[in-house]
């Protein structure tokens, strides 16, 4: 096993990247493989929330840093999925306790024993950014789809860009088809068409999908939801298998051209 | 002062440090002053700093590397200041700045323009935003310029692609600048002195091309030939 490390961006805040590594984390694992998510948000920790782990923390990645806990006892096993861990963030500490070698050094010893790393990138474009994406064979910016998340999403493609970074592929999230038909928010195609990277998935607004993180049970475990859907579709796509867009708007025409947009360059 | 610091000069300045390099071979440079640092922790630790490396020329991998060991000891590299325009557009790349507010003499040598036709930018990316290029010449863009993107030229700018950010052409003065795009709609638009706002701008995208025409600024359909 060699594993591929994926991190989650967005630049901007709260726009779902925590959300999306629970829910990819979950998909991959419930489809048989093994995955370690690294919570990248030092001092604001959530994931383990979202994940429902959070009273089984005991060590945190800084305690793996600093020498004060081998990398398996920091390792928490999911309640349900055997094959799914999380290293969680430290609480008490900030970023600067974590360097981008650490983080390489961290993935480095995970690799032989995975096949996936998630890692949940902070906002902003600083240093627990830049710790979080130090050691992707992949990155996938998250966005939604308003015009100041794009345009951080832009600044962030810029930077991964111009540190020669494999290239990303997007996530948009939170997309409602009423919404866009009344021309109140952007469409999935205003947004692909500035940003120009190749797409991996739309996921649409659900309400369901907070009440998942609230409880600890990501929805991409539930086969009914819509959100959950696209999660789990995403989850197929980072395996490098071909799965067609899900058809959020009833209308054809549009989601016809996604396809063909998503496919492009 | 033994050898290895007379390499290195530092300066205190406002909002932090600026360190200015010679022109010595870069790994000699960079491990000069990271020993420097290595050696004064608490000088440095948490510092904002500004490096001046002139007439070095450095590439992306290079400057991630400096500012990454910069940002294992505490150190947030800002700014790169640079005589080379290669070093200055991979600073600009990598989001730093390329300024410090107090201008260097140096910046005076493009004030005159004088500019020959040879002198022109080429870049063939897509701008994304929070990139700034300034130019002492020509511009020519074989991409988009997306939004929170800014283009600064002396000379003339041309987009070969989608104009959405900000741009000013002739900024030294020069009323013969021009700024031209296959889909002209920028945010910021400036020609010389003169400055457009857009936003009433309801043209279908077109190839359009602005400039100075009886010291007003005016956009007309422009049909590259
Ligand atoms: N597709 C979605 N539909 C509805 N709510 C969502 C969706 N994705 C995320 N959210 C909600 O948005 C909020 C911010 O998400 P979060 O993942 O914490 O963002 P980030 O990690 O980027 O700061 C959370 O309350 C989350 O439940
Ligand atoms: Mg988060």
């Amino acid at each position: 096993m060699t594993a591929q490390v994926v991190t989650i961006s967005s630049g901007k805040g709260g726009v779902g990247k925590t959300t999306a590594v629970a829910n990819i984390a979950f998909a991959l694992a419930a489809s048989g493989s093994k995955v370690v998510c690294i919570d990248g948000d030092i001092g604001l920790r959530n994931l383990d929330v979202v994940m429902g782990l959070e009273n089984r923390i005991v060590y945190d990645i800084v305690d793996v840093i600093e020498g004060r806990c081998k990398l398996r006892q920091a390792m928490i096993r999911d309640k349900h999925l055997p094959e799914l861990y999380l290293i969680p963030a430290a609480q008490t500490r900030d970023k600067n306790a974590v360097s981008p070698s650490d983080m390489k050094r961290v993935c480095d010893e995970i690799r032989p024993e995975a096949d996936f790393v998630l890692i949940d990138s902070p906002a902003g474009i600083e240093r627990g950014f830049r710790n979080a994406i130090a050691p992707a064979d992949r990155v996938l910016v998250i966005t939604n789809p308003e015009v100041s998340a794009v345009r951080d999403a832009d600044r962030v493609i810029g930077i991964l860009e111009a540190e020669e970074k494999h290239s990303p592929a997007l996530i948009i999230n939170r997309l409602n088809p009423d919404l866009v038909k009344q021309h109140d928010m952007l469409s999935a195609e205003d947004v692909l068409d500035l940003l120009g990277i190749k797409l991996i998935g739309i996921v649409p607004e659900d309400e369901s999908v907070i009440v998942g993180s609230n409880r600890g049970v990501p929805v991409s475990q539930d086969p009914k939801s819509r959100a959950g859907q696209a999660f789990r579709n995403i989850a197929h796509r980072l395996k490098g298998e071909e799965v067609p867009f899900l058809d959020l708007d009833k209308q054809a025409g549009l989601w016809d051209r996604i396809q063909k947009m998503a496919g492009r360059r | 002062m033994n050898d290895l610091h007379s390499l290195i000069q530092i300066k205190g300045l406002r909002d932090g440090l600026l360190v200015s390099l010679n022109d010595a071979p870069w790994a000699e440079q960079q491990s000069a002053l990271l020993t420097q640092m290595d050696q004064q922790p608490s000088f440095f630790q948490g510092a904002r700093l500004a490096l001046d490396v002139g007439s070095q020329i450095l590439h992306v991998n290079e400057m991630v590397d400096l500012r990454d060991q910069l940002s294992e000891r505490n150190v947030l590299l800002w700014a790169v200041l640079s005589e080379s325009p290669t070093t200055e557009q991979t600073a600009q790349l990598l989001g730093l700045a390329t300024r410090i507010s107090k201008p260097r003499p140096e910046e005076t040598r493009f004030a005159s323009s004088g500019l020959s036709d040879e002198t022109a930018l080429f870049i063939n990316k897509t701008l994304r935003s929070g990139t700034r290029v300034e130019f002492p010449g020509h511009v020519v863009v074989l991409g988009d310029v997306n939004p929170g993107a800014e283009i600064v030229a002396v000379g003339s700018i041309i987009i070969w692609g989608r104009l959405r950010g900000a741009v000013h052409a002739g900024s030294n003065g020069d009323g013969s600048a021009k700024v031209c795009a296959l889909d002209f709609a920028p945010m910021q638009l400036r020609v010389a002195k003169e400055a457009m706002n857009l936003n009433e701008d309801k043209e279908p995208a077109s190839p359009r091309m602005a400039f100075i025409r009886d010291e007003r600024l005016v956009i007309e359909s422009w049909k590259p030939s």
